[in-house]
């Protein structure tokens, strides 16, 4: 069954045509969301409401549209969401937080980021938080992901002039940090 | 004569629209090829963030985790025939806990604003709500690890309690997050990640899988971890004041 036809069936009430858009997809919006929020959870987060939000929203899927480019905007659109809540996110409860809490787990770093050193994914890594939400999603987005303007644009749902200056603000910043490494990378 | 900007240099590097003139001026001007060039290099060793590996079993525990969600739209008993009796009450918990949640977040996004029930009890309804959460989880997590070893063991009531938590975990894993609850967070993170693969699994589970639920549950304490969260919600809870109907 293609992807046209399980949105079909889905839309028609019967949960297995969605059952396999999961399937199908998880994995690639999950590579993306990690991409653009940095962190295992809330990517698997992301995942989960991009579906969520894909279902609830069957009824506007354009059959010409790609199912897997549709889905892909749906994500990236909630991994924005996510960058902006987390900035946001100032007003904090009083921590439940005692001396014998456990203590959360690091994330374990992957294999590039060993063999890399450690110096490059550190640098990027600050860079890439001092950036706004808008930088950051922009720059993920053209960067690391190839997608146009016109395509960041429709996924995050800015004009034009916005994205091409959030590409350009969060380039300059990630310049910023590399620019040093590049003698030492030559 | 007038150099690129920065920004004019950013667009051509991404081959995107500079502008008819800073594609002319990239052409003949050799100062400003050579800082085109340089941002390729250092752009260039910006590596793509590598995504950790999910298993083999992502997609159905992603499956599971949202299938209960869907149902809400597919409420009729032709679509969810197994499921049917468990229905109603799925639907009044994640209904619950929605509204609690949403409850919650209204009342710390509009704390100035008049409402019914002050903050204060409003964060301990929402506080009741996780620790009657984590009490029931403890039931299916226990009832796991003091199963006999080397049998297989009918887990049809532990997988129904599941399914029927795991919505409610997911929302209040992300009020957590959002209200900066990191212990919370991390201990609703674990114990989804049991419930999941508890209520996305078999009736009856095997020896060997069974021991393996066994060890990740005591090699991370989660039991012990949901204990001591549980506690200190409950007493963090009694110090806030009770509803009209409570008192």
């Amino acid at each position: 069954m293609d992807d046209a036809t399980a949105v079909a069936q889905a839309r028609a009430g019967d949960s297995e045509g969605f059952r396999l858009l999961v399937e199908r997809h998880s994995r690639a919006l999950f590579k993306l969301a990690y991409r653009m929020t940095g962190n295992e959870h809330d990517a698997e987060d992301v995942v989960q409401e991009a579906f969520l939000k894909a279902y609830r929203s069957l009824d506007r899927f354009e059959e010409r549209a790609q199912v897997g480019s549709w889905l892909y905007r749906i994500a990236a659109n909630c991994a924005f969401d996510v960058l902006r809540k987390r900035q946001r996110r100032d007003g904090r409860l009083e921590s439940l937080d005692g001396e014998d809490a456990p203590e959360p787990q690091a994330e374990a770093p992957g294999p590039d980021r060993l063999a890399l050193g450690g110096d490059v994914r550190r640098h990027l890594d600050a860079a890439l938080a001092r950036m706004s939400p808008r930088e950051r999603a922009a720059f993920v987005l053209r960067h690391f992901e190839g997608r146009s303007v016109k395509e960041i644009e429709q996924a995050l749902g800015m004009d034009t002039t916005a994205v091409k200056q959030s590409v350009c603000r969060a380039v300059r910043k990630a310049r910023e940090v590399l620019l040093p490494l590049t003698g030492a990378a030559s | 004569m007038t150099h690129l900007s920065e920004d004019d240099l950013v667009l051509l590097h991404y081959h995107e629209d500079a502008g008819a003139e800073a594609e002319a001026h990239i052409a003949s001007c050799a100062e400003c090829a050579k800082r085109l060039q340089a941002l390729a290099r250092a752009l260039a060793l910006a590596p793509a963030p590598e995504a950790p590996e999910r298993d083999p079993d992502y997609e159905a525990r992603v499956w599971a985790r949202l299938r209960p969600q869907l149902e809400l739209r597919e409420a009729s008993p032709k679509v969810v025939p197994i499921r049917g009796r468990l229905w109603p009450r799925a639907v009044s918990v994640a209904a619950l806990a929605a509204s609690l949640v949403l409850a919650f977040m209204l009342g710390r996004r509009f704390p100035a604003e008049p409402q019914p029930l002050s903050a204060e009890v409003r964060e301990r309804v929402l506080l009741v709500a996780v620790g009657d959460h984590l009490e029931r989880s403890q039931m299916v997590l226990v009832e796991l690890v003091n199963a006999p070893v080397g049998d297989a063991m009918d887990v049809k009531a532990q997988r129904a309690l599941a399914d029927e938590l795991v919505s409610a975990n997911r929302l209040y894993r992300q009020t957590a997050a959002r209200s900066g609850e990191p212990a919370l967070t991390a201990v609703l993170e674990e114990l989804e990640r049991v419930l999941v693969e508890v209520a996305a699994g078999p009736d009856t589970i095997t020896a060997g899988d069974l021991a393996e639920l066994q060890r990740r549950i005591e090699s991370r304490g989660l039991l012990f971890r949901v204990r001591v969260i549980g506690s200190r919600v409950r007493e963090r809870e009694k110090v806030l004041p009770r509803t009209a109907s409570e008192s």
